[in-house]
């Protein structure tokens, strides 16, 4: 009758409020366009850091920068892992990731014909540590160890309730379980950070608080940091601890959900120069 | 010989201590629970509860899906004789305060975060209630209120309490008397508040044994537990007769597992009501008709093998060597792979209940080879009183009466019930508690008869019963039933008791129709849209006029409309065991169920919806109104 979870999902060794990645003066173009300017920002250890901003601000630019798929022509990306500080600005995203930074992504990325289980696993073989050989003979160690992933990904099945999906191809699902699952695999990597573009976009109200309550699960039960791409003013004022506003690749403002709602550069650039009616709609966004 | 459920674990535990009384499937794998291992969680509970105050004679209430801790919570109450009461959990916050505070519940045991916020919103208009005691923690960690407790610290309190009392427990237990309430049980009442039905030891264990004395039901059988356990039903199988008995039950992973775990489990017996039994239906049918030619043609032969079959046992005839053969290629080339689909491959027996099913249904499953069969009772009468006899199987019946039941019909035509099973009353409700029990007898409401075979026949509710225009008695039931046979059609209310003649007001399944749909390329946005498409309402219409056939002149349906909206239990549409509250509906829905009695071809209805958040929307809909064509 075991309900706890049995494996945490936090792979960092730092103490909440620790910091654990830090942006300075990133600057990212391509060609002619520029997609971020001299941005800088700090995340700490357990927390939710939401980034938003209008479209074609730089957010996922600024998220694929952290995970390797984009290098920045200038500044660094640091980050701290408790045991020694990694600057990141030019791994590639397969060594980021090796090193417990986590993503899923704005459109689907999963292996459509394999069910959520393989996935799931799938994410998890990050951590694998036998041969190619002895997994195919799947004896003594290879045997133990995946039976070990197995119990794990069974713990982050039973966080998200995906219980009666299990065995079924990832293509055939809804839409808003196929983010769920996604959501699944960046965790089946037992991440230090996790990075989500726009894990609720295109869902409805019920999916998106089902989202909301997974993604805050995985916070507070697992202190897991989390750095989070959403359009939903909604969810990101309820949720985050701290958020980044970018426009047109620049940073216009930071801070808790409630500076953020006060800050004038940030009303101006959502909702244009009258201001008159602007801190209302800001708190009804 | 043990008196009460918990003196039969500690039998159990004691003679076959290593074998399996309790599965869950957890973590995707089948984890069990030996008896052993289920009496030490059920006294270490009960210590628990004990040392945190529990009282004789008080009430614990139980809301969560079924698991394991459901039923040890039960016992653990009932051992130090105090008495346990289900909610469902998807009762709304309204019908639990007043459950909570009229039963006088002092401990509440839920699942997880859902019922525990539930219960925090409404924690100022509860009184009485001393401990909350969760068992599964997952975001809970940052609760704080002082009456929270986690199931196995409650356990570990229970664990030393023994220690320091060794013995104590089992004395406790030895005191209990077949007298003692168990239970109390909510009857899904069609009006105002539930009654709870106060149920004894005696009266769950009673009902058991005589039922299992003509079903039999062996220890290492398996069943599957995955209807609420606040429903009396469940408590009979699982409790009253698996814990006498000494089945092993099994819990599904989770309520959308359901199906997969019964196919998995192959169960030997099992008691659903009609709902479930048409939805596997609906999935067969649904399921032949994506398939290849091939398969249907060989699944409409066997079917139609298999049907003569049924009839022949139904007729209690002997079938011929070459039926015989026929049957065997039937079974062999389609049912047992049907039957192994649906889990139902082991299955020595099934029971529906709580609601008529049926005829077509009925004789489906006994053409493939399915030992369905009907009971009647009630929560009342701790579940069955009235049940099929194997190879006696009638489906215009629901049986005979079983052992120590006696049943007699008063003047008015209602059945009443004597038997041990039949409550001692309702808690704290004098006024209908003599209302429903006159002289040892039990009024059920019921309208029914015996047939020459003495074999009960169930009309309907007996407020229910409609005389049609021509004088005849019909029941609406039976007319409702043939239409939800068909895949499309969800649920259905029959009206015509006090009009000239038949109408009804039609919900479409959603899912089969919408495939349906998906098939024949016709493109739909919601529920209601899907409805009101003239499509969908040819395709219903050639399901009542099959209706229609079987059905005597004055009984068919004249008039027919598909409703813009599924009803919904939340809606005190339909009770929590899915049954139509007539009498709601019909209030409800007067402008609709007027239209259906006008000539009018389609009628503009406003629905005001509430999302569950709270939020409220006004829709609007023309609904279509078919016509039949049937004149005088």
């Amino acid at each position: 009758m075991q309900r706890d979870f049995r494996h945490t999902l936090n792979s960092s060794h730092l103490k909440p409020g620790d910091l654990q990645l830090k942006a300075d003066h990133v600057k990212l173009g391509f060609g002619g366009v520029t997609a971020l300017y001299d941005v800088s920002l700090s995340i700490r250890q357990s927390e939710i850091f939401a980034i938003i901003g209008p479209n074609g601000a730089g957010k996922t630019s600024l998220l694929n920068c952290i995970s390797g798929l984009y290098h920045p022509q200038q500044g660094s990306i640091t980050y701290y892992t408790g045991k020694a500080e990694h600057e990141i600005t030019r791994l590639k995203p397969y060594q980021i990731a090796s090193l417990g930074i986590a993503r899923s992504f704005q459109n689907i990325e999963l292996f459509r014909h394999m069910t959520v289980l393989e996935n799931l696993m799938a994410g998890a073989h990050v951590h694998m540590k036998t041969s190619l050989l002895s997994s195919m003979i799947y004896w003594g160690k290879a045997q133990r160890e995946q039976i070990a992933f197995r119990r794990f990904v069974e713990d982050i099945i039973d966080l998200l309730e995906i219980q009666a999906i299990r065995d079924q191809p990832v293509g055939s699902l809804a839409y808003g379980l196929q983010k769920r699952v996604e959501l699944g695999r960046a965790l089946a990597m037992k991440p230090a950070i996790l990075l989500l573009d726009e894990p609720m976009a295109g869902m409805n109200a019920e999916e998106k608080e089902d989202m909301a309550r997974f993604v805050l699960d995985v916070n507070e039960e697992h202190g897991v940091t989390i750095v989070l791409i959403e359009h939903d003013m909604g969810v990101i004022m309820d949720i985050s601890d701290r958020i980044a506003v970018l426009n047109f690749g620049q940073k216009i403002g930071d801070g808790t959900p409630d500076e953020v709602r006060q800050n004038e550069a940030v009303i101006k650039a959502y909702l244009g120069e009258d201001q008159s009616t602007a801190p209302m709609k800001m708190i009804e966004l | 010989m043990p008196e009460t459920l918990p003196q039969y674990l500690l039998q159990h535990a004691q003679t076959t201590p290593e074998a399996t009384a309790l599965r869950e499937r957890n973590y995707g794998i089948w984890q069990a629970l030996t008896w052993r291992e289920y009496l030490d969680h059920v006294k270490f509970f009960s210590l628990g509860l004990h040392s945190l105050g529990l009282v004789p004679e008080e009430t614990i209430a139980i809301i969560g899906d079924n698991r394991p801790e459901w039923v040890i919570s039960e016992l653990a109450a009932q051992a130090v004789g105090a008495k346990s009461i289900g909610i469902y959990q998807d009762a709304v916050v309204k019908e639990m305060v007043y459950i909570f505070n009229h039963a006088d519940v002092s401990f509440v045991v839920v699942e997880d975060q859902e019922q525990v916020d539930k219960l925090l919103e409404m924690w100022d208009d509860l009184k009485g209630i001393r401990k909350v005691i969760y068992y599964d923690p997952k975001g809970l960690r940052n609760y704080t209120e002082d009456y929270l407790l986690y199931f196995p610290d409650v356990e570990e309190m229970g664990r030393k309490f023994d220690e320091e009392n060794p013995g104590w427990w089992e004395a406790r237990v030895a005191l209990g008397k077949e007298s003692d309430l168990a239970i109390l049980s909510t009857t899904s009442g069609t009006t105002g508040n539930p009654k709870l039905a106060m149920l004894t030891h005696k009266n769950l264990l009673s009902m058991g044994d005589n039922l299992m004395s003509i079903d039999p039901i062996a220890p290492g059988d398996e069943f599957v537990s995955f209807l609420p356990l606040a429903w009396i039903g469940e408590q009979m199988m699982s409790l009253g007769c698996g814990l006498q008995i000494g089945f092993t039950i099994n819990f599904p992973e989770e309520p959308e597992t359901v199906q997969h775990d019964i196919r998995e489990i192959g169960p030997q017996a099992m008691f659903s009501p009609p709902r479930i039994w048409e939805n596997l239906i609906s999935q067969v049918q649904v399921k032949i008709e994506d398939s290849t030619k091939l398969k249907q043609s060989m699944y409409q032969r066997a079917l139609k093998i298999g049907y003569e079959m049924a009839d022949i046992r139904f007729r209690k005839e002997t079938p011929t060597f070459v039926q015989k053969l026929k049957y065997f290629w039937a079974d062999w080339a389609v049912f047992q792979e049907i039957k192994d689909q649906l889990g139902l491959r082991h299955l020595d027996r099934a029971y529906t209940g709580g609601a008529a099913l049926g005829p077509d249904v009925f004789r489906f499953f006994h053409a493939l080879g399915v030992n369905l069969k009907q009971i009647y009772g009630s929560t009342e009468t701790s579940g069955i009183s009235v049940v099929h006899r194997d190879g006696d199987v009638k489906f215009q019946t629901v049986g005979t009466p079983i052992p120590e039941t006696e049943i007699k019909i008063d003047e008015s035509g209602e059945i009443l019930v004597s038997s041990p099973a039949v409550m001692i009353g309702y808690y704290k409700n004098e006024e209908a508690t003599k209302e429903t029990l006159v002289d040892g007898w039990l009024q059920t409401g019921d309208a029914g008869y015996f047939d020459d075979d003495g074999h009960l026949i169930v009309i309907d509710r007996a407020k229910d019963v409609m005389t049609l225009h021509d004088g005849t008695k019909f029941s609406p039931q039976f007319i409702e039933n043939k239409l939800k046979f068909s895949p499309y059609v969800k649920e259905a209310v029959v009206f015509g008791g006090d009009w000239p003649f038949v109408t009804a007001m039609l919900n479409i399944d959603f899912a089969n129709v919408g495939k349906w749909a998906e098939n024949n390329h016709l493109t739909y946005t919601t529920y209601t849209d899907l409805a009101q498409k003239s499509e969908v309402y040819e395709l219903v219409r050639v399901r009542v006029e099959e209706a229609n056939v079987d059905l005597p002149p004055a009984a068919r349906i004249r008039r027919f409309v598909l409703l813009h909206k599924e009803l919904d239990a939340d809606d005190a549409e339909l009770t929590r065991t899915r049954k139509v509250r007539r009498n709601v509906v019909a209030q409800r829905y007067d402008d609709i169920v007027s239209a259906l009695y006008s000539q009018s071809p389609h009628l503009d209805v406003e629905t005001v919806i509430t999302y569950q958040d709270g939020r409220t929307a006004t829709l609007q809909t023309r609904l279509r109104i078919e016509d039949m064509g049937i004149k005088e």
